[in-house]
């Protein structure tokens, strides 16, 4: 089957089967590698992208039922200014160590934030705790969140050599 | 960790160690492309002798590579497999500390597989910081020399006038400088000094050493940049799966290989023979597609007959009833005896009995096992998201009947590690179905697949007995170890250490072990053998001091008694050390001095893991319903003299201690039917951000060579939980995972 997928603000055509999952679409169709395997069930949240901006699993997700929702992978979230402050503040808190789970993680909490500007650690636990983190970097996750929410659009924040 | 064994040091004086590194240090100047200097050493590496103290003395060699081209800019080489330790970051610093150029100037290579010019690379056991502490930083303090040597014969000025700073060599009589860059051709073109001769600088001075470094690769990762195994693409390489016998081992009969070949893109479908080395090439069917996901669908409807074999029969509750047979006997080994527990035990003013057990667990690595493989003719090379490369290239040697030095091993960052990574299994399975297919092969294991073929932390069962004397001293300890083994080994990481503590610190005690045969993968998991081995030990004392009526603070402080060494790893196991780490925590704690809700409880342990000491305290509380909510954690480490990289260090030590928990409250891997019953995070749930609590993490400094963290935080955090929740609700965890029926009000 043919689809014309919006993804990262451009239309990509693929053409594969209607069960293959956006996962595989992206990762082995469209070399968009970001988005990661981890369970193949909707787990660990690792194949995390938003469909017109909301979290979704990309290895429960066919591409037939993608239709025309825009697709944002961990490649684009940057461009939104939300996911650039995730980013800023996954790079200044030094969340990272293996760094497998950290897409998934990084679009659950632009989701998050876009949809909640100053979550609380309440708040911050329900919209994440489906994303699985084996290094145990959660800590640091849930302060790179509330500094992504307290840094103001636009503010110009310090880069610093990772 | 047998794999990672050095060879036995060797007996040799300081003195003669010392020419025998001046002996075999070399050090080679030459041009890179761009007219810059580029230096690579060949230095003898430490091995664990020296990481103990003791002199280096092996004929292994470790090679740093270092690169300043005339812009300036400083290219090193990270020598070993960056699983989230953050050893990519590390080395480096490493060398730019001596080398006195700033962080933002370096660039940072990873380097391929090749032991003959950089040595041993591998990550476990915590072992690369104690191994590179020295001998990275004289590849740096070596290349500084031989700059200032150049810059000094342009200037016709006396060396010892020339300093260095931020990658420029100064002369302060003539003002005069110049960078790195400018003098890289020249130096260049010098004799380099030997490196045992170097001088490095005085600690105070350091500027990246102990200050915090962010993860060199991390604005790749949070961008989704691909750098893993998973992520690697060969042009015209094909997908693969790989179905093995769900009973370890077991062959294929027959399989509906044809049926398989006529579905949607399937290139290839397959027997591999395999063979019966538990931790080799096992059989299996390998099903290869042009996309992973027709491989994977076409597997849906893939039936196999299975010759199941021998183990198809063992099951973990039948390991558990012979267990608790074999716990009722005298036991088949002493593997340790001081005085006479026995008659001590019976002299005693109280004592204590008690069963304690753990279960198998599994990685779990958030990246499956994957790799990719192109085998043309009597050549391979390949990628891998491996611990231990060398022995991965082995095994594929071996097993496909190909020269070593015909395999190339690319090193990609890896999704996890923890110990699963050391093996090579996914290595050679890639590597033999990219042969039989002919073409570049990536496979890919399922979630399913991940879990069913670990080399899982081997299950355990303790049986034991304490006494107390009427003052409260601890005075009787007799513990038999139920593990799996045969012919009088324990089976991989399911070993107990003679010089275990509390060996010598109690007048009368007796540790034996009777072993039992089974069929199962078993491997090292972080912080291997002390990760279940603390819950055993530091919840068994927990049980004494309260058996003695005593804080367990004090209790422990006086069972460690005076600081002396005793035999254990490393140098030995410092008392002195452990006593501080104890005290600190206590202190930070405020242990004793809490007033704390119902229901809730604060427990302390302490380990001595891989060269590292920790001690934690957790604050728990557990619902009326039975579920533990640990609500702090305070922990002490003191891993040496520095902190090499204080903001990975903070961020490890609290992974680790979160592992901890996870493997206590959530982790079991059960064994049926000679097969593993969980299959994914729904069965075998890692612990999720709900469960993470607040950990504070202080070190102390202590005049030793610095050493690792990835495994030395991890094993007190499970009986400092368990002691928790006995304080809180007075009921004893003596069997993992945590069973949060037992605990209801």
């Amino acid at each position: 089957m043919q689809y014309t997928l919006q993804i990262n603000g451009s239309a990509h055509r693929v053409d594969v089967d209607e069960d293959m999952p956006l996962l595989w679409v992206l990762r082995d169709e469209l070399g968009l590698k970001g988005t990661k395997f981890g369970c193949g069930a909707g787990l660990c949240g690792a194949c995390t992208v938003h469909l017109d901006g909301a979290p979704a699993r990309a290895c429960q997700t066919p591409v037939s039922q993608v239709g025309k929702s825009a697709v944002t992978t961990i490649e684009g979230i940057g461009a939104t200014p939300a996911g650039a402050r995730v980013q800023q503040a996954w790079l200044d808190v030094d969340v990272v160590q293996c760094g497998y789970c950290q897409a998934g993680q990084i679009m659950s909490a632009t989701a998050l934030l876009m949809q909640n500007s100053h979550p609380s650690d309440v708040d911050i636990v329900a919209a994440m705790d489906g994303n699985i983190c084996r290094c145990g970097t959660y800590l640091r996750i849930q302060r790179a969140i509330h500094q992504a929410a307290g840094s103001q659009l636009g503010e110009t924040v310090t880069k610093r050599k990772a | 960790m047998p794999q990672l064994q050095s060879p036995a040091p060797r007996d040799r004086t300081s003195a003669s160690a010392h020419r025998a590194t001046s002996r075999r240090a070399f050090l080679k100047a030459g041009a890179t492309a761009g007219g810059g200097l580029l230096l690579s050493f060949s230095i003898p590496m430490l091995t664990k002798a020296a990481a103990r103290g003791t002199q280096p003395a092996s004929s292994d060699r470790l090679n740093a590579f270092v690169s300043i081209e005339p812009d300036n800019s400083v290219t090193i080489v990270a020598k070993n497999p960056e699983i989230g330790q953050g050893i990519k970051t590390m080395l480096p610093m490493l060398i730019a500390e001596e080398l006195d150029v700033d962080w933002p100037q370096v660039r940072i290579t990873q380097a391929d597989l090749n032991p003959a010019l950089y040595g041993r690379q591998f990550a476990g056991g915590s072992m690369a910081t104690p191994l590179n502490w020295d001998p990275m930083r004289r590849v740096g303090a070596a290349a500084r020399q031989m700059l200032v040597m150049a810059a000094a014969l342009g200037w016709n000025v006396p060396e010892r006038e020339c300093t260095t700073a931020s990658g420029k060599v100064h002369h302060a009589p003539s003002s005069r400088v110049l960078s790195y860059g400018a003098l890289a051709g020249q130096a260049a073109k010098l004799r380099p000094p030997a490196l045992s001769g170097v001088r490095l600088k005085d600690p105070r001075n350091y500027r990246i050493i102990g200050h915090p470094v962010r993860g060199i690769d991390s604005p790749l990762v949070v961008r989704g940049a691909p750098l893993f195994g998973i992520d690697v693409e060969v042009p015209g390489m094909l997908h693969a799966v790989f179905e093995k016998c769900p009973v370890f081992g077991g062959k294929v009969r027959s399989a509906n290989l044809d049926a398989i070949r006529k579905f949607p893109g399937v290139r290839h479908a397959f027997v591999v023979p395999g063979g019966s080395a538990l931790d080799g090439l096992l059989p299996g069917i390998a099903i290869v597609a042009d996309r992973w996901w027709h491989a994977d669908k076409a597997r849906q409807q893939l039936k196999v007959v299975w010759d199941e074999g021998a183990t198809a029969e063992q099951s973990s509750a039948g390991f558990a009833r012979q267990a608790a047979q074999l716990g009722q006997r005298e036991p088949r080994t002493i593997l340790h005896r001081e005085g006479d527990a026995a008659r001590a035990l019976a002299g005693a003013a109280r004592t204590v009995e008690a069963a304690y057990s753990y279960p198998f667990i599994a990685h779990a690595t958030l990246e499956p096992m994957n790799c990719t493989a192109h085998v043309q003719g009597d050549k391979a090379e390949i990628w891998a998201p491996t611990q231990n490369p060398e022995p991965g290239r082995r095994l594929v040697a071996q097993t496909l009947g190909l020269d070593e030095r015909d395999i190339t091993v690319h090193m990609t960052r890896i999704g996890g590690g923890f110990g699963r990574r050391l093996r090579n299994d996914y290595m050679v399975e890639a590597a033999w179905i990219s042969k039989v297919a002919g073409a570049p092969v990536k496979l890919l294991w399922n979630r399913p697949d991940d879990m069913h073929h670990d080399f899982y932390r081997p299950a355990g069962w303790h049986f034991l007995k304490g006494g107390v004397d009427a003052d409260g001293r601890l005075i009787a300890w007799q513990q038999h170890f139920i593990s799996f083994g045969a012919d009088g080994e324990f089976a991989p990481s399911a070993g107990l250490k003679a010089d275990t503590y509390p060996a010598r610190r109690v007048p009368n005690l007796t540790y034996g072990a009777t072993l039992m045969p089974f069929g199962i993968p078993t491997g090292p998991l972080r912080a291997p053998g002390d990760n279940a081995l603390a819950f055993v030990f530091q919840s068994f004392i927990d049980e004494m001091a309260h058996a003695a009526g005593q804080d367990p603070l004090s209790f422990q402080l006086a069972l460690l008694g005076k600081p002396e060494l005793l035999p254990g790893d490393g140098k030995g196991f410092d008392t002195g050390r452990a006593h501080t780490v104890l005290r600190k925590v206590g202190e930070i704690s405020a242990w004793g001095k809490r007033t704390l809700p119902p229901r809730t409880g604060m427990g302390v342990a302490f380990y001595y893991s891989h060269l590292g000491y920790f001690a934690e305290v957790v604050d728990a509380t557990v619902a009326r319903d039975g579920t533990v909510t640990v609500n702090k954690v305070w922990a002490v480490g003191d891993v040496g003299s520095h902190v090499i990289n204080p903001i990975a260090a903070e961020n490890i030590t609290q992974g680790g201690i979160l592992d901890g928990f996870g493997e206590a409250l959530n982790q079991q891997i059960t064994i049926e039917k000679g097969r593993v019953v969980e299959s994914n995070f729904d069965g075998f749930p890692p612990l999720r951000m709900r469960q993470a609590a607040p950990i504070e993490v202080q070190f102390v400094t202590t005049d030793n060579a610095p050493t690792g963290l990835g495994e030395p935080p991890l094993p007190a955090a499970i009986p400092a939980l368990c002691n928790a929740i006995f304080a809180a609700t007075g009921k004893r965890i003596r069997n993992l995972p945590i069973d949060p029926a037992l605990l209801k009000a």
